[in-house]
This record gives C-alpha cells, structure tokens and sequence, in this order.
C-alpha cells in the first residue's frame, strides 16, 4: 500500500507535519508560515525548577500538538487523533489508516531514531512524522526535518512510537479528514486569531515566567548565573539555551524569521502596512537571538568569561523583550476589518 | 537574516541532512534556504555531549567505589533518568531508585536483570562488568 504523497521539507517537524497532512488532503493553500502562524506558535518560557537533561527548561514554542490542533479548528478541519496502550493493536490501526488512504502523523521520541545522527539522540519525545505507505515491509516515512523521506521497519517504528519518558506518545497518531473547501476568508479569520492569541500568550500570562515577561526574567537570571553557578555551569546553561533556541525541532532565532514570513504572507490576505512594518521588526529580534547564541558560544567555548560578558548576555535578552513587546502591543492595536 | 547570511558551518546533521532556514531576499521578502549547520550550535551541543561524558565517567567511579549499582552508569551512558529507566523496564520509579543501591541490586533476581539488559541492549554478565559495545550504542 502506498498513498500519493509528496514529501516536504520544513524549518520545524510540527509545522512540517501540518502543512503535509493538510496539503495531502487537498489543502493546497497552506504553508509553512501560515501554520506557524494560525496555530500561534511563538513563544517564550523558562520554567527553573524543571530540568532537562540537568540544565533548565526553556520553550521558545507553545507545546506540542496545539500548532496542528489550532490550524485545524481554524480551518474547520476534522481530526482524528488516538493513543494506544496496546503495541500490536496501535500497529493494526496505523495499516487500517494506510489501506483506507491516510496518511497519519505520528508523535516519536527521537532516541531511537535511527536516520538521525547519534549526537541529535536525546531522550526527546514530542518529534513528528509521518507515515504515508508501506513498501516490501517498511514503513515509508515522511520526515519534515529531513531532506528526503526515510523508512522504518516494523521495529523501529513501534519503538519510536513508544519511547518512554516525559511526554512520551504512547504510540499517539492522528490526520485530518477532509472536508468542506478551505476559503480565502477562513484562513483570514485564522490569521487574526491565531495572532490575538499570540497576543495574549506574548504579553498578558500572568507570572514572569511565560512570554515578554518570561525573556526579561530569564535575562536578569543570567546575569546572576555567573556568580550562583560558577562559570562551568552556567556555560552549560547557556548551551542549554542555544540548544534549546536554534535546534531543530525548537528554533528560537528561527521562529523569529517564521514569524516575520507569516505577517508577509498575513498581508496578503489582510492588506494592513502595520503586518509588514513588524514583519521587519520580527526579523531584527530574530537577528537579536542569534547575536545573543554568538555571545553565549563565547562564553560556553571559554572565549569570554568576566562578569561584564553575562551583562550583556542578559541585556541582549532584555533588548529583545522590549522589541518584542513593542511588536505585539503594535499588533494588538490592528483595526480588522474581518 | 538575509538569504547570504544563512550559516553553512557543515556539522553532524549537515552530513545528513540539510536543514531548511527563513531568511530575506534582496526585495526583504522572506524566502527558504538550506542550511548545513551553524558553528555556534555545533558548539553548544559539544558542551551538552562533553557533560555527558563527564557524568558517564562520574558514574562509573561511582560504581567502581561501590557506591552505586551498575545500572547508574548504564543509565548515564544511555543519557536516561530514573522516569525514562522506568518507563522502559517497566519498574515503578522507586523501585528503579532502590535498585541503584548496590546491596539490593547484589540480589536481584535474574528474571528483573534480564529487564534492565534488554533495555540497555547488553548481557546480563556486561551490566557487572560494566563491559559496552561500543558499535551498539
């Protein structure tokens, strides 16, 4: 069994994901920046008391599978989405959705990856593929991360497809049904909501840990981590950072720039100058982020090391809070006229 | 980032894959380009793997001194916490715990060992002797 299926690359798995599974459904309109940004995917948050592999948490996305569960209800797209305690029977169901002609997404932990390189396995658990046929006994695979699709054997899926550990899938799959027509209207009222709800993810969640608030907090923490941690640990930290910002899969930096192409594409639909204005600001706090990875590189690599050095870490993450607010709260002042 | 600026510092994905980057074309309209890594993120990860390797080492003096069960450097070498060994033994949490002492896991029974070295794809005999297959891991 094999589904027509045209494999694409994207900037990150859960926008890639989407934007396949609705193109394979007739979607056609869709892209990667409208995804991104329908389903309000921008985000900050540093959650200190959380670790991971023993550095702290940080988010720069909202989490997993609400891209695609926001994109779809917007467009008034039918999922269907289920989990499995049983290997064999999340196996039988993955070949019933084959035969019936989905292609399904499925959410994996990337340990056990096995066309990943070695130094990407962590114990990671909320990557995204998909799985359009089965050839000679081997899942074909879709991976939006890779340049061209790959392919599993029976093995290696079910063991992705259960990997343990937080956030793990529990063998978790889901495609969207197809349904009525995607309008030029639909995706407008989208765009608007998915940018509202950015909105108040960005500047109104109470706490300094999330959004603007949550970039200010965690710049003010670094200019600390030098002297409560000692300079090994807080390298460490800030490679924690990097990590965390411009791998894939996450993509801080990179969001940025995703971002700003999704008010350019927003403007097309919604002509309003203020979206291509802030598009260009979404570019320099982009710039921003990763200005900030190259000062946290140096640090981490023992290149720089005084106290004034963690200052302007933190101011660099200082500066792209304000950037970042004034971008928003311009945003927030949009008249639509939808 | 314009379209020239996008970093090709060729890494250990960039040998399988490339990976897709926003960035401006001269018009300042956002297009992709393929990127085959970047220096600075390259680094970062070198830190993680080194602190990796640093605990792993930790671990298995640790486990040499008699202060802690093999399973600690195992767990350490397959980057796993107590919740991710749990989860693929199928132990409770506390029971993983209590095994990490070296008296109770002296007398475990070869039935729960079978469990721990399916998981870390060794033989029983490998987990006392801290021995790895290095092409396996």
């Amino acid at each position: 069994m094999k589904i027509e299926f045209e494999h694409i690359q994207a900037a990150h798995c859960e926008n890639g994901v989407t934007v396949s599974l609705l193109k394979n459904i007739g979607v056609q309109k869709i892209t990667e920046p409208l995804v991104f940004g329908i389903g309000s995917g921008l985000f900050f948050t540093y959650i200190p008391l959380l670790k991971v592999n023993k550095g702290p948490a940080f988010a720069f996305r909202t989490m997993p599978g609400l891209i695609f569960k926001r994109t779809c209800r917007a467009l008034g797209i039918t999922v269907r989405r289920r989990r499995f305690h049983r290997k064999d029977k999340a196996q039988a169901y993955l070949e019933d959705c084959l035969d019936a002609g989905h292609a399904v997404g499925c959410q994996v932990g990337v340990y056990y990856l096995p066309y990943f390189p070695k130094e990407y396995r962590f114990h990671f658990n909320a990557h995204n593929l998909i799985v359009y046929g089965k050839d000679e006994g081997r899942y074909l695979v879709s991976d939006p991360i890779m340049e061209y699709p790959t392919s599993l054997s029976d093995y290696e899926l079910e063991r992705v497809r259960f990997a343990r550990g937080v956030l793990s899938p529990r063998g978790q799959l889901y495609y969207p049904v197809a349904g009525k027509p995607i309008t030029d209207e639909l995706i407008r009222k989208g765009i608007r909501k998915g940018i509202t709800r950015n909105i108040r993810d960005m500047l109104h969640i109470p706490g300094p840990i999330a959004g603007i608030s949550g970039i200010r907090y965690t710049g003010r923490r670094i200019k600390k981590w030098r002297d409560s941690l000692g300079l090994k640990k807080a390298g460490l930290y800030l490679a924690q950072l990097v990590r965390m910002q411009e791998e894939i899969g996450t993509g801080g930096g990179g969001f940025r720039y995703i971002y700003a192409a999704f008010l350019q594409e927003a403007y097309a639909y919604c002509p309003d100058d203020v979206l291509m204005q802030i598009s260009m600001s979404f570019t320099r706090s982009g710039d921003l982020w990763r200005t900030a990875a190259v000062q946290a590189a140096g640090i981490y690599k023992g290149r720089l090391g005084n106290q004034a050095d963690f200052n302007q870490m933190g101011d660099y993450l200082l500066e792209i809070a304000d950037l970042e607010k004034q971008s928003f709260t311009a945003l927030s002042k949009i008249k639509w006229k939808i | 980032m314009k379209k020239e600026e996008v970093p090709q510092d060729l890494g250990s994905l960039g040998k399988v894959t490339k990976e897709v980057c926003y960035a401006t074309d001269d018009t300042g309209k956002y297009t992709t380009e393929l990127s085959q890594g970047w220096d600075v993120k390259a680094g970062a990860l070198d830190v993680a793997w080194q602190d990796i390797a640093e605990r792993v080492a930790a671990a298995k003096a640790k486990v040499l001194r008699q202060e802690a069960s093999p399973l600690l450097y195992f767990m350490e070498l397959k980057l796993m916490d107590v919740g991710v060994l749990a989860g693929y033994t199928g132990f409770w949490k506390w029971q993983v715990r209590r095994h990490l002492h070296p008296a109770v896991f002296s007398k475990l029974p070869e039935r729960k060992l079978r469990r721990y070295a399916a998981v870390f794809e060794v033989s029983i005999s490998d987990i006392n002797s801290l021995n790895v297959h290095e092409d396996r891991v």
